[in-house]
This record gives structure tokens, C-alpha cells and sequence, in this order.
């Protein structure tokens, strides 16, 4: 097992108190598995990604273990941490677009972050990994500005996975691109892990369509808990709980008419997370709860690596 | 050379720290206002200077100020809080009448700058094009131009100069910095989809303009209006100290000015040239620090530190 | 970079097009009749003085001449290095007056505004680290920079001047010394500098170290530094990836504040009777000498494009993205 999450908290710090962003997550990841980490905005799936691999300033890890390839990481210590960052869990963030210093040719940068962090790497392995995300050696000696969005994109791909991580955290690398480049990085992404340059993958989205493309398990966050996590074609075919029916039930079909059948929403939003109601946090929007929902289901195994947090479910 | 988040500040290059206008209700702005430290501190300041400003000539016994009343060159006492210049006039009468004249041409520069910069600003960052390039132009050399100088020539050639010419010359040099800032800004508010909808519905430029726009910037308007306002003002007492200011009446930078022709300095009569430019320190200082306090009200990313 | 360089010069072109009209134009249209006004405003003892002058300023305004050949003609004795002749040191002519000031401007202001520039960016890049910095800094550099040019001369003049006697607060160099290259000249001259010098370096460094600071602080909430971080690079490259990119606007910055670093020498000089141009505006307004004045207004503005074009070169270098043609600039 390359990771093992066991009951993670991590609160935010606000003005008007804490906010439990993560309440109370656990999962495993297998080797070589990419598991797509899925949920509406304020679920808890960003917060679980930037969690593993660094804590911003406001985010406090308020109870729980996370286990990488055996080793417990240290979390909240912010130093030690960094014997784990690039080397053994490494991130290639949303706002990969910008994530690139400006006045620094690409290569001098690749040169610099690997020096400074004691490791090199060897010219022809770059271009090799540059190529396979389609880039030509010529980017290296290019500054950002000269490159298109999702050349930049690739780009940062490459960077990341250059000291062959055990877990990839890709955050939300397709939201801000067109529907042919996000194929792209998807297929990208799925080449790093397919050839054993990355172990394992966890790949944050809120777009549920397309992560059934490269995912080989979702798991689906609401308001900073699991819902379901289940082999992909699991999920989407035989959802279990009432949430990831919903979500898949509003996915837009090609071909499908507006007339003949109309797109629906889940009405509602989420809970609050400075004061998160006791129960079911599905509650108020779930067409199925009852007074047994009052009680907080727990995480149950319905099926071989098929978890669901619902009564109704069970 | 304060800072402006993002663009230059009349000052520094900070004019150019950026940092992007949030638009959030006004109901949450004002219980943020009232908790910032720097925003209270420095508004009172500015507000017990302008009370002093005008309220003070009013409680005085004189109205010319710059009438000999008492001894000559006599140090601050019970009488004169400020003691009196080589020629007897109370210091502390025209510390106040200099407050006046001092928020006047602030308010005025200031003002007319405002509305300089984003009429230019607004027209280019919206429109674009031929419009954009050709003020462009307009603004860069405007900018070049060191504003002093140009104000030294325009004013030794009046005869008569008054505060409010002289707030409508240093508004007419001073606008360039923050019409480029409002260009920027009104640059990616142009992409936002409000405007696209107002601007399908036929709205023209000016309203889109008013409408849609300014109101997303209201606050890195205000904020801008304040650094205006403080350059306004030191720009004034530089103008005034060289000898090119209001022919009648006085101000802060006249009183400084006079102190220097009559050697107040070497004379040792520190009561004439320290309050009235601890006075402009004061009040422009006030501003600087309020609009830093204004700017942690207005981008919530910046208070939670 | 060939096009960014040309829009510059046109735009300095354009500028001084600007200005050399304004000169021109604003004696030209004050109502009535300027050179009899001038004449007499200028309170000119000697009849020959006055006569020349006359003779001068109608032969510059060419009044019985079309507008556009007055405009033209101003133009063609400028391009010949004449600025007119001096009403108030009569009959040296307005060139040779300023130029004799021109090193005492240039030696208070280059050494203030290079020092003040790269002080300030170092104690606001340090600021940004050191929170118990931070929390002196920034205060004492909004106080700084918020007071007056020449308030801060008469204080300091007053407190090391007046009071403590260590250094002089008058002239450029002593009366019983005769300007020269001996050592002893020098010692003296660089005595009288010291007081205006502190006085233009202090209100400027506040700016610069202000403006830094809160640049740095951006700088190191960027998304580049962010992805730095999650990578776990050491504090010290990111670090300097910011202030590489925080340099940049400062240079930008340096070149909007050119005007008011040229208003405060003016101004410190006077406090100091420091024999530059600044001392020479003041003598020219009192003495309603206009030749002078409007000389000494081209001669700051001319210096203020060459800086302004000298800050776009050194931008150049700085910022390697104006090489590709893709971004960046002055403007």
C-alpha cells in the first residue's frame, strides 16, 4: 500500500473560528493506483491534497495519520516534511499556468530547484520526460511567457515527477484548460504512472466525467468526509450512495435533449464547516434521509473496496 | 513613494503593489474599518487636523493672519502657542489659516487628478485600440515631464495666484500614474462577464463604463484619490516654498518659505519652521498610513495576517 | 527590443516638443504686452540692460512675424545652444549660468538617488523577513517619506548645522577658499555636502524601502513561490527568485519618481544656499528673471529624459522577458 490516510482532520484558522475543511477522512491507495478525488466546491478534496504535501499558513493538522510507503509523515512539522516534498510525494498545483518564476529560463530554474535541493538529473532523462508530455527540448530554453497554457501546464508535469514520486497529488490540472488539451494532460498523466515513473496518482477534480477516463478508483468527498469510494466502474454504474447517484445523475449526456430529459441539480448546498451540524451532513439535501440520519453513519465496506458512509447504503 | 497595492502610488514604485479590488458588501467593509488600528489612527489624525483647519480660524480673535500683532521673533509663551515670526505676526493664527489652505489645494489637486486619471484611464483600459495607444502616448508624456518644473513656469508668469488655480495646475500634472493604474485594472475587468451582458444589451461605453466597472473599483478608486490627495499637497508646499505660491493669504508651505527668507533657521527660531512642516508631515503621513489600513479593509486575503 | 526603444525615443521626442513649446507659449499668450511688462517687472537699473532686453524679446517674439515663424524661430536658436541672456547676472548669457550650477545639482542628486534606491530596496528586502524589523521600518519609512524635502533640510541643518556646529548649512564651499582641484577644496566642498545630501537620501530611502518591502511580500505569496515550497526548495532560492522579481518594478519606479527627486533637490538647495540649480530658480523668480528660469526648466527637463532613457536601458538588462519582444517595459 504506497499511502494510508487515517482519519485526517485539518481545520482552517478564520477570524470567526475554525473551519474543519477535513473532518475525519481515511482511505487507502494502492501501488500503481490512480484514484480521482471528487466532490463540489468546500468538500474537503483541495484541502486533502495540499494537506499531503505542505499546510499553508491558516491550515492546522488537527488530528489523524497519514502513512507513506510505511512511514507516518510528519505532517505539521513544516522542515521535516521537506525530506518527503519532490522526492517521495509531489504536487503539480492548480495554478500550474503561473507556477513557473517569470524572469527565469525554464531550464535555469529546473538546474536551480535541483541543486538546491541537492540532486541532479541527467540532460537526456529531461528531454526523454519532456518528450513524452510532448514538449520538445527547445522549452528549456525558454522563458514562461513564450509558452502557451498548456505548454506551461506539461511543463510543470515534468517538473514534478522528475524525482519519480511515490504519490502524485494532481489538483484540479484540467479546470482552466480547453476539452482537447485536457484529454492531453490526462493521457499525460496516465503515460507517468503506466511507465513507473509515478507510483501512484491521486487526482482532484470536481469534474466527475472525465475523471472516469484516467481513474482507477473515485472517491467521493462531501463536506469534509467520504461519501463512496469504489473501483470506477463501480461507481459510476452502481453508486450506492445517495450523493454520487445525484452527481451522476446531473452529468450532462450527449444526445440527450433538454425536452425529453432535463438536467437536474441537487438542490441546496453544503453544510457550513465552522459549525458542522451533528449527523448525516447530507442530510437537508438527500431525498432518502430519515430520522436515523440524525446519527452519523459511519464508513462501511459494502462490497471488496467498496466504501460508503450512508444508512441507506449499508 | 507609498504604496499603492499594485500599481504605483504617486510615490514609489509600489504604486505598484498590486493587489486585486474585492467587491463585498459595504455593511462587512465598515465592521473591518472599525477594527483596523491604522485606518482609526490615521483618519483621526487627518479629521483633528481638518477640524483645527477649520475651526480654528474661526476662534481667533483676528482674521488676517498674517497682520503683526505681537513681538517680534518672541518664542511660544501662554499668548502665542506658537510664538511669533521676525515681524511679529502669531504663528499659531497662521498655523491654522494654513491648514485651510493646505486641505483646500489637496482636496482640489487631488480632485481634478481623480477625475483626469480615469477619464483617461477608464477610456483607454476599455476602449483599447487607436484610443489606447494615442493616451497612452498623452500619459507617458505627461509623465515624463518633471511636474515641477512645468508648475514653476505656469506660476511665475501669473501675476496673481490663488489656491485654487494653483490645486487645478497640480491636478492638471499629476493625474498620469493613476490613469495607468486605472487602465490596468479596468483592463481585466473589461473580460469580465458583466460587462460582456451590458454590453450586449446596447449599453454605451460611458455607461458600461460607470456602471459595470467603477463600481468594481470603488474602493482602489478612493484609495488612489487619498494618495492624489497627500501628493497634492506636498507638491503645493514645494511650490509654495520656492516662492511661487498663493499671492494672498497663506499656507503651511508659505510659512516655510518666509522662515527661510528670514532666516528663522539661523536664528534659532525652530517655532516658526518645525509646526508647519510638522503639520504637512502630520497630515500627509495620516493619509499614507490610513490607506494602508484602507487597503487590509478592502482585500480580505490581507487581514487574516 | 528595436521597438521598445523607439517608442521610447518618440515618446522623449514628443516630450521635449512639449516642453520647449510650453516655454514658448506661456510668455507669449499673458495678456497685454509682455515685453514692456517684463521689461519693467524685471526691475532693471541699467538703461542699456533694459534696451537689450527689449530688443532681445522682440527679436525672440518677433511680434510683426506670422505665429508659426515666432514658433520656429524659437526653436532654431535653441538647437544653437541659446538659452538667452541672463537678466540677473547681466550680460552672461542663461547656458553659461547654468552650467556652472549644473555639477553641484548633479553632485547632490546622483550619489542621493543611486545610494537612497539601493539602501532602501536592501533594508525593505531584509524588512520583509524579520518581523521585529518589519515592525521599525515601516513606520519610520512612512514618516520619512511623508515629510517634506525641505523640512527635513531645515531640521537637519538646524540640529547638525545651527545647534551642533559639525557641519555648515550655507553655500557650497567657504567663502575663503577658491574653488579649484586641490584637496583642500575638496574636503571643504564635500563638508557643505553633507547635511544636503542626508537630507534627499533620508525622505527617499523611507519610499524605496516601503515600496520594497510590500513588493518582496507579493513576491513571496506568488504562485511561483508557492509551487517552490510544495517542492520543498530551501527558503533562500525562493527568496531569491523574489528579489529578482521585486527589483523590477523598483526600477520601473525609480524612473516615474525622477520629477519628485528633482523637486526635492530644488528645494534642499535653497535651504542650504547650495549654489545649483535650485539656488538659481530661486534667484530667477525673485528677480523675475524669466530667460533663466525657462533656461534652468529645459535644462531639468533634458535631464530627466537622458535619466528616464539610462533607467530603460538598465531595465533592459534586468528584466530578461523585454529581450524576447514579449513583455515587460517602462511603460
Amino acid at each position: 500500500m504506497t499511502l494510508t490516510v487515517n482519519d485526517l482532520r485539518v481545520h482552517y484558522r478564520t477570524l470567526r473560528g475554525e473551519v474543519r475543511a477535513l473532518d475525519g477522512v481515511g482511505f487507502d491507495l494502492a501501488d500503481g493506483e490512480i484514484l480521482g478525488l471528487a466532490g463540489e466546491s468546500g468538500c474537503g478534496k483541495t484541502t486533502l491534497g495540499k494537506s499531503l504535501i505542505r499546510l499553508d499558513g491558516r491550515m492546522r493538522h488537527a488530528g489523524g495519520t497519514v502513512t507513506l510507503d510505511g512511514e507516518e509523515l510528519p505532517l505539521s512539522d513544516d522542515r521535516a516534511m521537506n525530506a518527503y516534498r519532490f522526492h517521495r510525494i509531489s504536487l503539480v498545483p492548480q495554478y500550474s499556468m503561473s507556477a513557473l518564476n517569470p524572469t527565469r529560463r525554464i531550464g535555469r530554474m529546473i538546474r536551480e530547484l535541483l541543486a538546491s535541493r541537492g540532486v541532479s538529473v541527467d540532460t537526456g532523462e529531461l528531454h526523454r520526460r519532456l518528450a513524452l508530455v510532448g514538449l520538445e527540448p527547445g522549452v528549456l530554453e525558454r522563458y514562461p511567457i513564450e509558452l502557451s497554457g498548456g505548454m506551461k501546464q506539461r511543463t510543470v508535469m515534468v517538473i514534478s515527477t522528475l524525482l519519480d514520486p511515490s504519490v502524485l497529488i494532481a489538483d484540479e490540472v484540467t479546470s482552466a484548460l480547453d476539452v482537447s488539451n485536457q484529454q492531453a494532460v490526462v493521457g499525460a498523466l496516465r503515460g507517468l504512472r503506466d511507465k513507473g515513473l509515478v507510483t501512484s496518482m491521486i487526482f482532484v477534480t470536481h469534474d466527475l466525467g472525465l475523471t472516469s477516463h484516467i481513474a482507477d478508483s473515485i472517491m467521493v468527498m462531501y463536506a469534509g468526509k467520504l461519501a463512496e469510494k469504489a473501483p470506477t466502474k463501480v461507481l459510476t454504474t452502481e453508486p450506492r450512495h445517495p450523493y454520487t447517484r445525484m452527481l451522476i445523475g446531473s452529468l450532462p449526456q450527449v444526445g440527450a435533449r433538454y425536452k425529453d430529459k432535463p438536467l437536474s441539480g441537487i438542490e441546496g448546498s453544503p453544510p457550513s464547516l465552522l459549525n458542522p451540524p451533528a449527523g448525516c451532513r447530507f442530510r437537508d439535501r438527500c431525498p432518502l434521509a430519515d430520522s436515523r440520519c440524525a446519527e452519523e453513519p459511519p464508513v462501511v465496506e459494502v462490497a471488496p473496496r467498496h466504501s460508503v458512509a450512508c444508512w441507506k447504503a449499508a | 513613494m507609498s504604496t499603492l497595492p499594485d500599481p504605483a502610488p504617486e510615490t514609489a514604485a509600489a504604486p505598484a503593489a498590486p493587489s486585486a479590488p474585492a467587491a463585498k458588501p459595504g455593511s462587512e467593509w465598515l465592521h473591518y474599518a472599525v477594527r483596523n488600528p491604522k485606518l482609526i489612527i490615521g483618519a483621526a489624525l487627518v479629521v483633528i487636523l481638518l477640524a483645527l483647519g477649520i475651526a480654528g480660524p474661526m476662534l481667533l480673535d483676528n482674521d488676517n493672519p498674517n497682520e503683526y500683532v505681537g513681538p517680534q521673533a518672541a518664542a511660544p509663551d501662554g499668548t502665542y502657542w506658537m510664538g511669533t515670526t521676525t515681524f511679529g505676526q502669531d504663528v499659531y493664527a497662521q498655523f491654522v489659516h494654513g491648514l485651510r489652505s493646505t486641505f483646500l489645494v489637496g482636496v482640489v489637486g487631488g480632485a481634478i487628478a481623480a477625475v483626469i486619471a480615469m477619464v483617461v484611464g477608464f477610456l483607454a483600459g476599455y476602449r483599447g485600440g487607436l484610443v489606447d495607444e494615442v493616451l497612452n502616448m498623452l500619459t507617458n508624456i505627461v509623465l515624463v515631464l518633471p511636474a515641477l518644473a512645468v508648475l514653476l513656469i505656469i506660476n511665475a508668469y501669473m501675476g496673481v495666484r490663488s489656491v485654487a488655480v494653483q490645486g487645478l495646475f497640480i491636478g492638471l500634472t499629476s493625474w498620469p500614474w493613476a490613469a495607468r493604474a486605472i487602465r490596468a485594472q479596468t483592463f481585466s475587468l473589461r473580460t469580465r462577464e458583466f460587462v460582456d451582458l451590458a454590453r450586449l444589451s446596447g449599453s454605451g461605453t460611458w455607461r458600461i463604463v460607470f456602471r459595470e466597472i467603477a463600481p468594481n473599483m470603488s474602493s482602489y478608486l478612493f484609495m488612489m484619490f487619498i494618495l492624489l490627495f497627500g501628493g497634492s499637497i506636498l507638491i503645493a508646499s514645494s511650490l509654495d516654498f520656492i516662492g511661487l505660491g498663493p499671492t494672498e493669504g497663506v499656507s503651511l508651505g508659505l510659512m516655510l518659505q518666509s522662515a527661510q527668507q528670514w532666516s528663522a533657521l539661523q536664528l534659532g527660531m525652530w517655532w516658526w519652521f518645525i509646526p508647519p512642516g510638522a503639520g504637512i508631515t502630520a497630515i500627509v503621513g495620516a493619509l499614507y498610513v490610513a490607506n494602508v489600513g484602507l487597503d487590509e479593509v478592502f482585500n480580505p486575503k490581507l487581514r487574516e495576517s | 527590443m528595436r521597438r521598445y526603444f523607439a517608442r521610447k525615443l518618440l515618446v522623449y521626442a514628443l516630450t521635449f516638443v512639449a516642453a520647449v513649446t510650453v516655454n514658448w507659449m506661456i510668455p507669449r499668450f499673458m495678456p497685454g504686452d509682455p515685453v514692456a511688462a517684463m521689461v519693467a517687472r524685471a526691475r532693471v537699473s541699467q538703461p542699456e540692460a533694459a534696451e537689450a532686453m527689449r530688443s532681445y524679446y522682440n527679436d525672440l517674439f518677433g511680434f510683426d512675424e506670422p505665429l508659426w515663424q515666432q514658433y520656429l524661430h524659437f526653436w532654431g536658436a535653441l538647437l544653437q545652444g541659446d538659452f538667452g541672456i541672463s537678466i540677473f547676472v547681466f550680460p552672461t548669457p542663461v547656458g553659461d549660468v547654468l552650467l556652472d550650477a549644473l555639477p553641484y545639482t548633479l553632485g547632490l542628486m546622483i550619489p542621493s538617488v543611486l545610494l537612497s534606491w539601493f539602501a532602501g530596496n536592501w533594508i525593505g528586502a531584509l524588512s520583509a523577513r524579520r518581523k521585529v524589523l518589519d515592525n521599525t521600518v515601516l513606520p519610520a519609512g512612512y514618516l520619512l517619506t511623508a515629510m517634506p524635502y525641505m523640512w527635513i533640510a531645515v531640521i537637519l541643518a538646524w540640529a547638525f548645522g545651527a545647534n551642533a556646529g559639525w557641519f555648515p548649512i550655507s553655500g557650497g564651499y567657504s567663502l575663503d577658499i577658491t574653488p579649484g582641484w586641490s584637496a583642500a577644496f575638496a574636503l571643504d566642498a564635500l563638508h557643505h555636502w553633507v547635511l544636503p545630501f542626508l537630507s534627499l537620501f533620508l525622505v527617499a530611502l523611507g519610499g524605496w524601502a516601503i515600496g520594497m518591502r510590500n513588493m518582496i511580500i507579493y513576491e513571496l505569496e506568488s504562485d511561483y513561490s508557492s509551487y517552490l515550497s510544495a517542492l520543498g526548495a530551501p527558503q533562500r532560492l525562493i527568496r531569491r527568485y523574489a528579489f529578482r522579481n521585486a527589483v523590477l518594478p523598483q526600477v520601473t519606479g525609480l524612473a516615474l519618481q525622477l520629477g519628485v527627486l528633482v523637486a526635492g533637490a530644488l528645494v534642499t538647495e535653497i535651504v542650504f544656499a547650495y549654489p545649483g540649480l535650485g539656488s538659481l530658480i530661486l534667484a530667477s523668480i525673485q528677480n523675475q528673471d524669466f530667460f533663466l528660469l525657462q533656461g534652468a526648466f529645459l535644462f531639468i527637463v533634458i535631464g530627466v529624459l537622458i535619466a528616464n532613457f539610462l533607467i530603460d536601458i538598465v531595465y533592459v538588462v534586468v528584466d530578461p522577458r523585454t529581450r524576447t519582444g514579449m513583455a515587460g517595459g517602462t511603460s
